[in-house]
Parts: C-alpha cells; structure tokens; sequence
C-alpha cells in the first residue's frame, strides 16, 4: 500500500489572535455585524440621509425675492408640480422612459437568447465584448459620436443619400411629435440614442434569466406538443420575465433621470432631469428640484407594483 | 403484433473530423407494441441518445426512426406520438402542478373544464391528489417524479420514454416506484421504453432487455436470456454479479475457452467430486447470502453462499471444495 503521510495541521496562533478568533467563531452575530457594518454605514447615512435630506427639502419654499430657502414646511412645490409646463416634462418623461423601455426589450431579447442558448466559446465571448465595450467608454464621448451620426451632415444622412433613402428620413423627420429638422434635433434622435445606451442594462439581465431556463425544460414542452411559438410565450417568456422586469428597471429609471442625452440630442423640449437641474443650479431653487426628483421614483414605485401585480416576478 | 418503435440502422455522432465521437453505432431495434422495453447500459453507453433520437430532441447522423408505422426521423419533437418522462422531471416551475399536467392538453386547445377534470384524473391515477393547486418546488422529489408521469401519460401517448426517471429517489422510493410502473403500463397497455443503468431495475421490470454498449446493442433478450445467457463478456459482467473465466483457468475449470460461471450456482461440499478447490482469500456478508472469493486454478472465484439455517460460513484461510453443475457453466464466444 502507498504510504502517504498528511502534513499535521499548522499550530493554532496563541494569545489575542486566537482569542479573537474563538470570538468570532462562537458568536456569529458579531461576526455578521463587524462584515456588515461598513455597506449599512455607507448605505444608511450617506445614501438613505442624503435622500431623506433631499425629500425634506421638497417641503421647504424658496424666497423668490430674497433667493434663501425658506425653512417652513409647506407643500407649495408639489402644487407647482402640476403647472401645464411641469406636467408636460414627466408626461414626455415617462412616455420616453416606456418607448425606450420596450424597444430595449424587443431588441434585447433576441440577442440575449442567443448568447444564452446557441452562442458558444468565441462567438459568446465576442458577442459578450460587443454588448460591454460601450460601457466601457465614456457616455459623453458615445453621446457626441451619436451627434455626428445623426447630424444634417452626418453619417446616417450621408448613407441614406447613397442608397437613396434620403426620402425615408424626410419623412420621420415629418411626423408629428416626434420629427424635427434633424435627427439630431428631434424626439426620434433622443430615443435613438437612449435605447443605444441602455440596451446593455437591458441584454445582460434577460440573458442571465434565458440562461438559468434548463433545456430539458424547453425539450419538455416541445416533447408534450408545443410548437415553438407555444414553447416561447407559456415555458421562455414567462421564466425569461424576471431578467426583463430587472433590465426595465434600469431602462425606465435610467431614462427617468438622464438629463444630458436630451440636452445633447433632441428638440429644446424639457425632460424631468432637465428641469431638476436648472431649478437647483441656475435658479438655486433646491426646494422645487427635491419635490420634481420625487417624481421618478414614485414612476418606478406605481411601476414595480405593476410588474408584481402582472406576475412579472413569479418565476423567482 | 405491430411495431410500436423501429430503429433501423440508426446512427448518431457528434462533431465532426478528428474530434468526432460516435455516440450510437447502426442500432436496429424493433419494439412491439405494449411492450417494456429497457435500455441498459452504462454512464455513456449511448443509451440516452438513443432515446433523445425517438423523442426528437437529437437526429440521428445516420438511418430511420418509426413510430407506430411512421418515418419520423427528421420530425420535431412536438410531432411525434411518444412523450418523455425527463431525468430531471423538467417540471415547469411558474405553473401549478394542476397546469403542468394539463400542459399537452393545453396546447391542443381543449377547454379549461376538461383540462382540470383530465389533470385530476391523471394525478390521481399516479397517487397524488389534491396536489394541482401546489407548486412543483413545494413538491418531494417522488412526487415531482410522479407529476412528470402524469404529465406525459395526459395525452395517451402510444409510446413512453423513460429516461432513468428513478435515478435520484432512495432505494426504498425505487423499488416503490418500480411496481408501481409495472402496474400502470400493464394497466394502460402502453409502450414503454425505460432507460437504466441499473441492472437490478431493468431485470426486474422488463419484458425485454437491450444491453448497450460504446455506441452499440450487444444484446436484446428477455431478462431471463440475458442473464442466463449472455452473449457476450460484457453482458456477463455487466448484468449480475459473474465469474468470467479465460485462458488457462477457463480450459482447465470448465473445459472451454472463455466461460462464465455464475457465483450463486456454486456450492460447498467434499473433496470428493469437487470441481476446484483452494483457500477461501476474502469473506463479505450481504445479509441474504454470503459472498466468498477463492483462490484457485490461479485465478479467484467468487461464489455466492445462501443464508441457509445453521450454515456456517468459511473463515478466511479455511480450504474449500467447490462444485457446481454442467447446466451453471455458460460457455463465451472467445471472439467476443
């Protein structure tokens, strides 16, 4: 027989080592509080202050005369909320964080199940650098590449001049709401531009869920008589749904917030990012900023309960 | 009787040029209607394949499937008139189990009142009831087990593909399991291809064995040929516990070139007429019998010692006589 001696286990650390080391062996509490004390500290005071901060200050009044903020409490800014011009942003707002957010789930699913079931070795590692490169350049430079392309004299106009398609644009550009005399002065150039930059936030998530689907699932459902469209819409979507309510999480609050694409890109139009900004920058109005930034995440809020409701987490 | 199942010449590899690996070899294959059919063979055999070729979900490289008189070769899954109980059930974890059992029936489009009253029909011929409205996570690994039954008997399918569908359940859940199976094919007269590696589960439930091995089917018979007489060293080895004796120990115990010599048609007795003898090297007690390794005609003999009232075993050391029949002795191709 082979004769293999295992090496003795190291001798245990004497004194305030092994002490505190038997500590934390035996009460796992402190242990779990000494690991989890730094992320509370960082998530409870610094992230979950600042934001109560923020909200209290939508209750505050800014002196128009004076310029101070008034600290009384008062709901004067949620009144001006529902000025025509105020209203008017979150309804574009929201009405561009939903487009986005479906042309984001439309584009990304069937790239996603291919990554996820049919892509293998290069392919998937390409297909993975070709959805991550972009994050991995800054979003002001990709944001003004998209400005060159969509310009009167850009790439894209260029192209359909070439391929005599000029007349297509022409008439994008001539539809109501979201046409303009560009693409790089109108809604259509706006969108195009936040669909580019969330479908990454929208691909990695629905892959992930695409991914954790076993294929004897999908055999099963093809193997008691569903064709494949059957299979999709009862086995893949329904177990797909919560990387597709995850990745529109992303899509619909990054829309929600951004405040530079459609500076950037777009008709002179107001979106609510904008309009937080210049009330507590140019006009110093931090009060009215608080109170339109509660917005968004009252948006996502009705929205979350929605997907619950719609049973877009029962898979999980 | 007509053929529920044809396999002719089929073939499958994966891959292609140097790298290609011949998973199943020019199989022809006929199961007749109503029959238990089971595939035995190892972890790699080629036997899963060979079902994954009649379920649809992998085609065949080479040959023709039929179906009840069909070619369905080339069709997909959702095509084909046999239904798959999977290994790992593949229940669907967003439904109930109610509509996991009405699945087939719910892509056929039959109304929701039948498909309910179809479902409870269904899990209770397989002992659950009252389980419809749960979740499968909610459920026992038997019972899932039992769900994917159902599932795939609700549209009367004319053939069931079983593929190890008892591996993961304990022994005692197994053998239940295994009569229970038994029972329902024989009470719903349906085709049933099982797929096993367990040699015990494939004897004790089948009409008919097929023993695969790399790729091939090395031998088709019924449990009872299989083991008494099988057609090859493998088969001997791998179906029952075998003495397979070559060369010198072969020639000079039993007179052919290659034979196998079952261990529990070996007896103790006298010198006298004894057919080898030598020191017993190894005892190991198995509850009903008793297993003991001789060493003799410079090989080592296991033989097989029934529990028998007041027997006493041989201790290792002791020298034993052994014996046996004409009739236990089955002589192996030398070619084989």
């Amino acid at each position: 027989m082979n004769t293999f001696a295992l090496p003795p286990p190291p001798p245990r650390p004497a004194g305030l080592r092994r002490r505190a080391s038997d500590l934390l062996y035996t009460r796992r509490g402190l242990l779990l509080l000494l690991l989890l004390a730094p992320p509370l500290l960082w998530f409870g005071v610094i992230y979950l202050g600042s934001l109560i901060a923020l909200l209290a200050n939508a209750f505050f009044r800014l002196d128009d005369f004076t310029g101070q903020v008034v600290r009384e409490v008062g709901v004067s800014n949620f009144v001006a909320l529902f000025d025509p011009a105020n209203l008017d942003a979150a309804r574009r707002t929201i009405v561009m964080a939903i487009a986005v957010t479906l042309a984001c789930t439309v584009l990304a699913f069937p790239l996603a199940y291919f990554m996820a079931r049919h892509a293998r070795g290069w392919s998937k590692a390409a297909l993975y650098i070709a959805v991550m490169l972009p994050l991995w350049s800054s979003y002001l430079v990709r944001l003004y590449a998209w400005k060159l392309l969509l310009a009167k004299e850009g790439a894209i106009s260029w192209a359909a001049e070439r391929l005599h398609l000029s007349w297509l644009i022409e008439a994008l550009l001539a539809t109501p709401l979201v046409g303009g005399p560009s693409l790089s002065f109108s809604t259509l150039g706006t969108f195009i531009v936040f669909v580019y930059m969330w479908l990454p936030f929208m691909v990695l998530p629905v892959m992930a869920s695409i991914e954790r689907i076993p294929a004897s699932t999908l055999e099963a459902s093809a193997d008691l008589g569903a064709p494949p469209l059957t299979t999709f819409r009862r086995v893949v979507l329904p177990l797909a749904m919560p990387g597709v309510a995850a990745g529109s999480i992303f899509t619909f609050s990054l829309t929600l917030g951004d405040y530079i694409i459609p500076q950037v890109i777009g008709d002179s139009t107001l979106y609510i990012g904008q309009v937080v900004y210049r009330q507590q920058g140019v006009a110093g109005n931090i009060p009215f900023a608080a109170a339109f930034s509660l917005v968004p995440i009252v948006v996502i809020g009705v929205y979350l309960w929605l997907a619950k409701r719609k049973g877009a987490f029962d898979a999980l | 009787m007509t053929a529920a199942v044809t396999l002719d010449g089929v073939g499958c590899t994966f891959g292609h040029g140097a790298g290609a690996v011949r998973a199943v070899d020019g199989v022809d294959l006929t199961i007749a209607a109503g029959e238990f059919f089971t595939l035995l063979g190892p972890s790699g055999s080629g036997k899963t394949t060979v079902l994954r070729m009649i379920g649809g979900f992998t085609l065949p490289t080479a040959g023709r499937v039929w179906i009840g008189g069909q070619d369905v070769t080339l069709a997909p899954p959702y095509a084909r008139a046999v239904n798959t109980v999977f290994q790992d059930y593949a229940l669907f974890p967003h439904m109930s189990i109610r509509d996991n059992v009405a699945y087939p029936l719910m892509v056929r489009k039959v109304d929701r009142a039948t498909r309910e009253r179809r479902a409870e029909e269904l899990l209770a011929l397989v002992q659950l009831p009252g389980v419809g409205a749960r979740r499968p996570a909610q459920l026992s690994g038997g019972q899932r087990q039992r769900v994917a039954l159902a599932r795939a008997l609700i549209s009367e399918p004319q053939v069931l593909l079983l593929d190890e569908p008892l591996g993961a359940l304990d022994l005692k859940l197994r053998e239940q399991m295994q009569s229970e199976l038994k029972a329902l094919q024989r009470r719903l007269g349906i085709t049933f291809l099982f797929i096993t590696h367990d040699q015990h589960e494939a004897l004790s439930m089948s009409d008919r064995i097929g023993i695969f091995n790399a790729g091939r089917l090395e031998q088709l018979g019924t449990p009872r040929q299989v083991y008494d007489t099988p057609a090859t060293r493998f088969v001997a080895h791998f179906v029952g516990a075998a003495n397979v004796l070559e060369g010198e120990a072969a020639r000079s115990l039993t007179g052919h070139a290659q034979a196998m010599l079952r261990p529990e048609r070996i007896t103790l007795g006298e010198a006298v007429g004894a057919r080898a003898a030598g020191p017993v090297c190894e005892v190991q007690f198995f509850g009903a019998f008793t297993r003991i390794k001789v060493e003799t005609a410079g090989t080592r003999v296991q033989a097989d010692l029934p529990l028998a009232p007041g027997a006493v075993m041989p201790e290792p050391g002791q020298t034993v006589h052994l014996h046996w029949n004409n009739g236990a002795v089955h002589a192996l191709s030398a070619a084989a």
